[in-house]
């Protein structure tokens, strides 16, 4: 198979797959899940195949809009560089993973049908943003992959919440899309072109540097949205309604992550302009500490690695963002999916066995009940917490790096915030591990849980090897990493700062939590998540019912009657005229009218 | 071959007016005039060099002088509009009741006679090529418009509302004639024929730029009422709410485009210059319609009424498209009154069936979790309401890009010049998007999702039946189709919009 044919294949096969589902095996649950799990794992294969495909091997364009070259050609052109390959592997390989979770966590749901075609849209979607070639493209899956978030986060439709939370996550990152789509027009005006290629050579030739930074900004806009960051981080929690295999694949692993992909890929761009990197640094760096504050004093165990999701994102966002830290950026990225999708999954397990507890509180003592869910879980633990060796360090270890040789300002700021990141993620992540799997059952759901079985645990086992191993695999796997980024413990401030904030937080964590019932800690502040969705509620009930209400009102009682019924008054004068000739009825002179229509037409013609 | 398909529609009325079987003449009525229209399709060629339609041109000479003759061509503009009438008209019949459905004796002819009599309307006029037809046939498609919502509309309000619109869209229609008759006079009052105008505009326009102002504001005016141009916009959304299903469909998907269609035929190539005076009254009217009656469609109680705002809304876009003046812009501004014509029915058609179910569009009584009641109805509704939204997959986005593309053509053209007013306003605009999925996500969320109540669970609420996914699975896959490969239609559209354009400046 050449390369076109293998590129093009691989975008359209989950297309294919949820369209079979939908119009063909809908009604054969079991069989549409198979489906979309075989579909699922040929991607990989190819992905895996693409790997040693040429990278200047020819992937023939489709035109989508063709209005001529000097006017506007929008085509779905297909990139196959390192960066878009070493993603394709993440993205198949957790969706592979995760395929195979869900046949079991959602074997007796009565939507599976429904649930494995919005798995294989998704996958279709985030292909199409992986080898995307321009803007216009990328935006046409960044929506998509809306859409299929939409519809996973809502699976269970019947749940007020799930479906409040669904309609939450896609008008939220349509609120990021606006700025997204300016930006690309900016980008367009400024460069002539929305090809990432020509982008690319043209912006060295770009004077009007306050534009640029604009338009930086605004596509940025787009990853704020998809990447849940600062202020619009409010959606990624609350889609933790959808099931758990999703939130593992999607809310954790991939399409977060979509927005620091994107701007890896506009890098040059980002580099071309200061002051919107600048902002792109502190806003990843806010929204790491934010989130990391907040992860301290929840409750769910979803949640927690969710706000731990957010101040990861914001780690790899704060390297885009830092002069030469994009490749560090994507270094995290890399090892971040493997070790939160197993962190994910394995909170599925957990969920799955105490009949769907998702409270920690309500846990205690599964480390004997589920064992290889325990060391798994441990183990993606270690990699989130950045235990050394494990590949989680070494990706925190480039962004830190990477933010202490930058010169400026900011750098500056960005890494005490990252700093302090590190010394909180082990502290709660501490707090997780000790109250949900040590000590004593604390209902009696916990006390009966078992181990899930084994096409549960596989996919968390081959997490678990990824989680420590896949900092040693860039190589092969084409991932996009910094140079020298695995090459053994250098004495620097910053890994020294690191290694003290692990021991702190561990110990602190350890010491508060072990064997407690209840948190003795009690920060409303951060256990409310600084109000956030509060506030949102108050801005938007005032902004758009309020305005809409009152426009309505203007609309019916003052435009209306100026509009319509004046004129409408006007004719009265003349309807009585009419009025003589009316016979009364209606209907008689329904047909009147319309044949003397019909005959007036008939003589015009004939 | 278009007389043919012009006055199909109207012999098909006249059978069933004699006594032919109403619903099954109608139907073959339009199935034929469908397969006609894809016929023309196939048949017209792509290398246009003047700007009109002049393909498969036929004309019947009605008076000397001054010259005025039934006459019908077809171009890529005119082609796409027609074929959004005839496949909207073909789902408009298989979306009417069934005759026992229908109640008060004659009723059921009527009600298939003026749907066919709107789509002869709208047909003749898309495809006439003389400006006197062009004026006669919308004012014929009017009529059966407002006798349907007097005579078998819904609600108590129903005649209130018909003769509001009749009077509303009568002035509209006098204003417009004034304009038209102004044209006319302007160029000589010698001829009617689209082709002799264009031919005189083409060399050097006569007619004065003051006079091109005045002319153009009176156009504007016209064709502003009918296409719901905010302020003008108040008459559409209780009209729509009133009126039967077939006949909101066929207005607000097909009829309300006429206006669209004479300002970029007539106003833009033969007003140049009063077009390019009035560009920044036209932006600060279109962000009426996409902001403000966005924010009031977001305030609608009731599914009918919302729906009627997010058509006058979304006419706003196609004003965008027609306001940037240049061929990205007015390339989008035609595909979206398609992808809008398609949409805006499907969801009429869609509301219509729930209306039959529920009794009501009042979202009080849409208690929500529909969806696991009526669960192809849900998958459908969702379907449409993406596409109205302007997610991609459907015509409705690939149109929006190109609109908000050609709105940034000229500052592209000219970075230094900075932002200018129209790059604002697609700036607003695209918050319309936000707007417009706000309201459609909430309407799914409010009918759909969420849990079924006891008494809905007991009412027998039954899902659609495949006779009646027939027009809305149509539909829906003309969207799509048109939304993966927009170039089916750019394809026509493009050449003749080059002509058209190169000549007006």
């Amino acid at each position: 198979m050449d390369a076109n044919t293998l590129t093009w294949l691989l975008l359209l096969l989950p297309l294919a797959t949820a369209a079979v589902i939908a119009l063909g095996t809908r009604r054969a649950a079991g069989l549409s899940a198979l489906v979309s799990t075989g579909s699922a794992l040929i991607m990989l294969v190819m992905s895996l195949l693409l790997l040693g495909v040429p990278e200047d091997a020819e992937i023939k364009p489709f035109t989508w809009i063709g209005l001529g070259e000097d006017v506007l050609t929008v085509n779905i052109g297909l990139v196959i560089d390192d960066l878009a390959r070493g993603m394709m592997v993440i993205v198949t390989g957790v969706g592979a993973l995760v395929h195979l979770f869900s046949l079991a966590y959602m074997k007796d749901d009565s939507g599976k049908a429904r649930y494995f075609a919005g798995l294989s849209l998704f996958m279709f979607s985030m292909t199409g943003i992986v080898l995307a070639d321009n803007f216009v493209m990328m935006f046409i899956f960044w929506e998509l992959v809306g859409i299929s978030s939409f519809l996973l986060i809502g699976h269970w439709f019947t749940k007020d919440a799930a479906a409040d939370a669904a309609k939450k996550a896609f008008l939220t990152n349509r609120i990021g899309d606006f700025g997204f789509m300016i930006g690309i027009l900016l980008v367009w005006v400024l460069t002539g072109s929305i090809y990432f290629a020509e982008i690319k050579g043209a912006v060295g030739g770009v004077e009007n540097l306050f534009l640029l930074n604009a338009a930086v900004l605004l596509v940025f806009c787009g990853a704020i949205g998809k990447s849940a960051q600062w202020p619009l981080h409010v959606w990624l929690p609350d889609a933790m309604e959808g099931p758990t295999p999703v939130s593992a694949l999607i809310h954790a692993a991939t399409m977060v992550a979509a927005g620091v992909y994107m701007l890896a890929r506009v890098a040059f761009l980002v580099a071309g302009a200061e002051a919107a990197a600048n902002v792109i640094a502190l806003i990843g760096g806010f929204t790491a500490l934010m989130a990391a504050l907040i992860a301290l004093q929840q409750n769910d165990i979803k949640r927690i690695l969710a706000y731990s999701t957010l101040s990861q994102l914001g780690y790899m966002v704060m390297a885009q963002g830092i002069h030469g830290g994009s490749e560090a950026g994507m270094f995290h990225l890399y090892t971040h999916a493997w070790f939160k999708a197993l962190l994910f999954l394995g909170s599925g397990a957990v969920i799955y066995a105490c009949h769907h507890e998702q409270d920690i509180w309500k846990m205690g003592g599964l480390r004997k009940r589920m064992p290889i869910t325990f060391w798994t879980f441990a183990i993606g633990t270690a990699a989130l917490i950045a235990v050394p060796f494990t590949s989680g360090f070494w990706s925190k270890e480039a962004i830190l790096e990477a933010a202490a040789h930058a010169d400026g300002l900011v750098p500056r700021v960005v890494w005490i915030l990252g700093i302090a990141v590190a010394f909180l993620t082990p502290f709660y992540m501490t707090r997780l591990l000790v109250v949900a799997f040590l000590g004593k059952s604390r209902t009696e759901d916990a006390g009966h849980a078992k181990e899930v079985p084994p096409i549960m645990w596989i996919p968390l086992a081959i997490l678990a090897f990824m989680a420590l191993a896949s900092a040693y695999l860039i190589g092969p796997l084409k991932a996009t990493t910094p140079e020298h980024a695995v090459e053994g413990l250098h004495f620097s401030i910053t890994a020294v700062l690191s290694l003290v904030g692990l021991a702190v937080g561990v110990f602190f964590g350890w010491k508060i939590y072990s064997g407690r019932d209840r948190d003795p800690i009690n920060i409303p502040l951060f256990a409310h998540k600084f109000y956030y969705d509060e506030i949102y509620a108050g801005v938007v009930k005032v902004c758009q019912d309020f305005v809409g209400m009152t426009l309505d009102a203007i609309d019916r009682y003052v435009v209306e009657p100026l509009t319509v019924r004046a004129p409408a008054l006007g004719a009265v004068g003349l309807g009585y005229v009419l009025r003589l000739f009316q016979t009364g009825n209606l209907q008689a002179y329904a047909v009147l009218f319309g044949i003397g229509a019909v005959v007036l037409l008939w003589c015009l013609v004939f | 071959m278009l007389e043919f398909i012009v006055f199909l529609p109207l012999f098909t009325a006249l059978a069933i007016l004699v006594g032919a079987p109403a619903r099954y003449t109608a139907l073959s009525g339009a199935i034929v005039n469908t397969v006609a229209a894809l016929l023309v399709a196939t048949r017209l060629p792509l290398n246009v060099e003047a700007p009109g339609a002049t393909f498969m041109a036929s004309s019947r000479r009605m008076l000397e002088k001054p010259e005025l003759n039934l006459s019908f061509a077809v171009d890529g503009m005119s082609l796409v509009l027609v074929l959004l009438t005839v496949i909207v008209t073909f789902a408009a019949i298989l979306a009417s009741p069934p005759e026992s459905k229908i109640k008060g004796k004659g009723m059921v002819k009527l009600y298939y006679v003026s749907s066919l009599l709107i789509s002869a309307g709208a047909l003749g006029a898309f495809l006439s090529t003389d400006l006197f037809f062009f004026y006669a046939f919308h004012e014929l498609a009017l009529i059966p418009t407002f006798l349907m919502i007097g005579l078998l509309g819904h609600g108590a309000e129903r005649k209130r509302i018909a003769w509001t619109i009749t009077i509303y869209l009568g002035v509209g229609s006098l204003v417009l004639l004034a304009g038209l008759l102004a044209l006319f006079f302007a160029f000589g009052g010698q001829t009617f024929s689209f082709d002799a105008l264009y031919g005189m505009a083409e060399n050097s326009n006569p007619i004065a730029p003051e006079t091109q102002r005045t002319l153009f504001l009176l156009l504007l005016i016209g064709f502003g009422i009918l296409i719901s141009l905010f302020p003008f916009h108040s008459w559409a959304p209780p009209a729509y709410a009133a009126a039967p299903t077939p006949v909101a469909m066929l207005h607000a998907g097909v009829l309300k485009k006429f206006g669209l269609y004479g300002l970029i035929r007539l106003a833009l190539p033969l007003l140049p210059e009063g077009a390019a005076y009035w560009q920044h009254l036209i932006l600060v009217l279109l962000l009426g319609n996409i902001l403000v009656i966005g924010l009031v469609t977001i305030a609608q109680r009731r599914l009918d009424t919302m729906l009627g705002y997010s058509s006058v809304m979304h006419m706003g876009y196609v004003f965008l498209g027609i306001a940037s003046g240049n061929v990205i812009g007015l390339n989008g501004a035609i595909l979206l009154m398609f992808a809008h014509g398609i949409s805006i029915a499907l969801l009429f058609a869609l509301a219509g069936k729930l209306r039959d179910r529920v009794g009501s569009l009042e979202f009080d009584a849409l208690h929500g979790g529909f969806a696991s009641k009526m669960p192809v109805m849900g998958v459908l509704f969702g379907f449409a309401a993406f596409a109205s939204a302007g997610l991609p997959g459907f015509a409705n986005f690939a149109s929006e890009v190109l609109v908000f593309f050609g709105g940034f053509q000229p500052f592209q053209e000219n970075p230094d010049a900075g932002l200018g007013l129209l790059q604002w306003t697609v700036i607003l605009s695209l918050w319309g998007v936000v707007i417009s999925a706000v309201y459609m996500l909430r309407a799914y969320r409010r009918i759909f999702q969420g849990p079924l109540i006891d008494s809905d669970s007991k009412a027998g609420f039954e899902d659609l039946s495949p006779g009646e996914r027939v027009p809305v699975v149509l539909l829906l896959a003309v969207l799509m189709i048109t939304g993966f490969f927009p170039g089916i239609l750019l394809k026509y559209l493009a050449p003749t919009l080059d002509a058209l354009t190169l000549f007006g400046g």
